[in-house]
């Protein structure tokens, strides 16, 4: 067996057995949640019989382990259970849900992860002159601020004042693609600004540490430039530890939009958890920790994937 | 004559220094040297570390490495000072006009492309030829160096190819853009010397053959003699000698020059064999996971108070049979006896006694001391752990040990960035002497100090061996350091000993094969050993 497939295979094996303990934990951590589905459901008010329908009918007197057997089954086959608030199948409004926070977080990545590699490249190319601390200055600010108060800022001077962007980022189903583009503007460029520092500052860090190879002077001996240098022999070799902190990255954008979500109105994940959470629901919570683990699990196995395919040692044994 | 191609001026060299206890500073590194060099020649600088010699090389490509810095004097190339251009000039010169192989072409070459897409790269970006040309170009010269498969060796990538071999194409690499000049950095110092004399025998083939002029810059004399046309003598960034290779070698003028040439004047008396203090038996030895022994059946014995030296090129197994007997990496079969009782085969089961008196000394002494530890502390640590010394009596008996390695009480205060290469390994050899052993493991401890300080290290150990009459494991690659200190010898190659006993058995003939091939293979300070060599190898492999 080639020894590459052989590692991804592994990856993966680990990346299912690292989510099955995510689920176990997710579980075990919404059972002991002080109080009860049945009481917060009925409310103060209820009759000790009604409760112990309701629990009987919840399938909340089965012991622990069995019910998490068949909730992790029944999740495996793509269903979620429904809603104890409304009923609702919890997969069917889930979905559209994701599908938005993926449409934001998708934009964002495509302007955050080129901006922040190339203001990491631009960092090194003038190392210690005023445009890598003029990038290093910036980024590291707007890192500093709660995105939430970035998030209000822009909203008031850019979608107030200035009228240029809408300052809630409502979108549907009818709306054409660039109007869907238009209304996350401000939503897309706060969350650039919160994930741009990690990127630019591990990009022009992992680089750095690759200049000071002896294979960059054999380049610099042959008369190439410095962005050339940088780019053809620097870069290749500084992909493993910039792929790793861009997919961090990108799941911080899925898992962690929670607040900007909220800030901005959009009908996303972060939403509708938040607005469970605030009723109790411990199904969508439970189904919604369940998609933040998987996603947050693929994009690292993708990023320990891409950093093995990047090692020329083990994509061509001697 | 014709205008030098190469005409060096007055040339000063400074860098910045950063000690750990005063502010960063600039220091001078080379203080005027004057040279040239005419088309087609070969011009050998050599010296010790520190002598401003690779520095000199790269500012031929008007180069300084880290905080180096071209501060005065002039650099002619072709006619033009390549010193008043600025970098775009420079970047027009450096793969086109002169060209550098590194030291260590393993790290020299970018581990995530292929060694075709390196070798033309500087001529293609240059535009000297085009792309399918300069491949044409570098397979002709993968086969003038005597690459294997030199029509696909390019699309292989670098960790896939010998050390031996990547210095090649690191040679074919400054070689395909045609240069005037080739600077070579001790391109062969990383190599075993079988290998050594391949590579040493193509690249002079190759710099005849393409009539290129080259700077070669190597400490070891023999080395340069065999390639250069001239020789100039470096030490501490200042010209000690400057003449015509037969007139270095032959009649040296400056005491520092005769010294490089007569290094190595030990002459230790063999001494015979008594009944052993360590006998290694039928040891087979593998790594955890590995699917091959690394040793195959070895038996050694050492006599107290005498010198085993252990001698074989990298992968020979020498250092894993310290491992084996330090109980670091326990034997799959075989056993150790030492002083009297068999010892443990793992580390962490041998008694205090076994530990004391078995003491190490490796070949990087930089890392081997702890940086953040003084002198004092570093040698008072065995006296505080094996004999409990505390206070007055483990500080004077600390003194003690500084005055036999020769260094004096001064320097029980210093850290090891404070002391020499030569400084560090005595230390690390009163480390090792304090535990009073009756065995050391010596692993390459001259391997990375210059010549004339080894020669220091290695009159220091026989001393310290006739006075605390401890025995040697002497593990190195190098014969002459064999030939001076010796009283038996074990030549490994590929996990076996192929040649054992007194020193005066193992280095008289009839050899085998492979010592055969390692003595023939050492460099020795004479012209035209290279040729003679050569020639007699072809002869032999002709009449089998």
């Amino acid at each position: 067996m080639h020894p590459i497939l052989k590692l991804v295979s592994q990856r993966l094996a680990l990346g299912l057995l690292l989510l099955l303990a995510a689920s176990a934990l997710i579980f075990v951590g919404t059972q002991i949640l002080p109080g009860d589905v049945a009481a917060s459901i009925l409310g103060q008010s209820a009759t000790p019989e009604a409760l112990a329908n309701l629990r009987a009918e919840l399938g909340l007197n089965e012991p622990a382990l069995s019910r998490y057997f068949s909730w992790l089954g029944s999740a495996v086959t793509g269903d979620l259970g429904t809603a104890l608030t409304n009923g609702q199948d919890i997969a069917t409004s889930m979905g559209k849900r994701l599908g938005n926070t993926l449409f934001l977080a998708f934009w964002a990545a495509v302007v955050s992860v080129p901006l922040a590699i190339f203001l990491g490249l631009l960092a090194v190319r003038y190392k210690d002159r005023w445009p890598d601390k003029l990038i290093s200055a910036v980024t590291l600010t707007s890192i500093s601020i709660p995105e939430f108060l970035i998030g209000y800022v822009l909203m008031y001077f850019i979608g107030v004042k200035l009228g240029w962007a809408p300052s809630v980022a409502m979108i549907n189903d009818s709306m054409s693609l660039g109007e869907k583009l238009a209304a996350i503007a401000l939503p897309v460029t706060v969350l650039t600004l919160v994930v741009l520092a990690h990127m630019m500052r591990m990009t022009r860090a992992a680089i750095l540490n690759v200049m000071q190879s002896a294979y960059i002077e054999t380049a610099e001996l042959k008369g190439l430039s410095s962005f050339q240098v940088i780019s053809r022999h620097a870069f290749p070799n500084a992909i493993a530890p910039i792929v790793n902190v861009v997919m961090l990255n990108l799941a911080y954008l899925v898992v962690g939009v929670v607040v900007v979500e909220v800030v901005f109105v959009y009908p996303g994940m972060g939403q509708y958890l938040v607005d469970h959470v605030a009723k109790r629901d411990v199904p969508v919570v439970q189904a919604c920790g369940l998609v933040f683990a998987a996603v947050y699990i693929l994009l690292n196995m993708v990023a320990d994937i891409v950093s093995i395919l990047a090692n020329p040692r083990l994509r061509h044994p001697k | 004559m014709s205008d030098p191609l190469l005409k060096v001026c007055g040339l000063k060299i400074d860098a910045t220094v950063y000690p750990p206890d005063a502010k960063p500073h600039q220091i001078k590194i080379v203080h005027g040297v004057d040279f040239e060099l005419q088309k087609g020649k070969v011009l050998g600088l050599i010296g010790e570390s520190g002598a401003g010699k690779s520095t000199i090389g790269l500012s031929a490509l008007g180069y300084g490495r880290g905080g180096v810095e071209l501060t005065g004097g002039e650099v002619w190339v072709n006619g033009r000072d390549i010193l008043q251009g600025g970098i775009a000039d420079l970047r027009k010169l450096r793969g086109a006009e002169v060209t550098y192989v590194a030291q260590s072409a393993a790290a020299s070459f970018n581990p995530a492309k292929k060694i075709m897409d390196q070798v033309v790269e500087a001529s293609v970006s240059q535009g000297k030829f085009s792309r399918s040309d300069a491949e044409a170009k570098a397979r002709l010269l993968f086969a003038k160096l005597g690459l294997p498969d030199p029509d696909n060796i390019g699309s292989r990538y670098p960790h896939q190819v010998s050390g031996g071999q990547l210095q090649r194409c690191m040679t074919a690499l400054a070689l395909c853009p045609e240069p005037d000049l080739v600077v070579f950095d001790e391109p062969t110092t990383a190599l075993d010397v079988t290998t050594q004399i391949d590579v040493l025998a193509a690249i002079k083939e190759a710099i005849r053959d393409t009539g290129v002029a080259a700077l070669y810059i190597s400490h070891d004399l023999a080395v340069v003699a065999q390639v250069s046309d001239d020789i100039m003598v470096l030490k501490m960034g200042e010209m000690v000698e400057y003449g015509p290779v037969d007139q270095i070698i032959n009649t040296p003028q400056e005491e520092y020059t005769k010294a490089l040439v007569s290094v190595r004047s030990i002459n230790n008396e063999e001494k015979t064999p008594t009944a052993p203090i360590l006998s290694a038996k039928n040891i087979t030895a593998r790594y955890k996971g590995t699917k091959f022994d690394v040793l195959h059946d070895v038996s050694i014995d050492i006599s107290p108070g005498q010198t085993l030296a252990v001698v074989g090129e990298s992968g020979s197994g020498k250092s894993t049979l310290a491992r084996v007997i330090t109980g670091l990496l326990p034997p799959k079969d075989g056993s150790t006896d030492f002083a009297g009782r068999t010892l443990s085969p793992d580390q962490p089961s041998r008694t205090k006694e076994d530990l004391r008196e078995l003491q190490m000394i490796y070949q990087m002494a930089d890392v081997a001391m702890n940086p953040r530890q003084t002198v004092g502390t570093i040698i008072g640590r065995p006296l505080e752990f094996y004999f409990g010394l505390k206070g007055a009596e483990k500080h004077k008996r600390i003194n003690e040990l500084l005055d036999e390695i020769e260094m004096g009480d001064g320097f029980i205060d210093r850290y090891p960035a404070e002391l020499s290469g030569g400084q560090k390994q005595r230390v690390c050899i009163a480390r090792a002497l304090a535990a009073k052993p009756k065995l050391i493991i010596c692993d390459e401890v001259t391997s990375a100090l210059d010549p004339l300080v080894a020669d220091g290290i290695l009159k220091l150990l026989l001393n310290l061996q006739k006075r605390e009459d401890v025995a040697y494991l002497f593990i190195t690659h190098d014969l002459a350091t064999v030939r001076a200190i010796a009283d038996s010898i074990a030549v490994m190659y590929q996990g076996k000993v192929v040649r054992y006993g007194a020193k005066s058995e193992v280095l008289s003939p009839p050899f085998d094969d492979y010592t055969d091939l390692l003595l023939s293979s050492v460099p020795e300070m004479n012209l035209g050993w290279l040729e003679n060599v050569i020639a007699t190898r072809k002869m032999e492999s002709a009449g089998n």
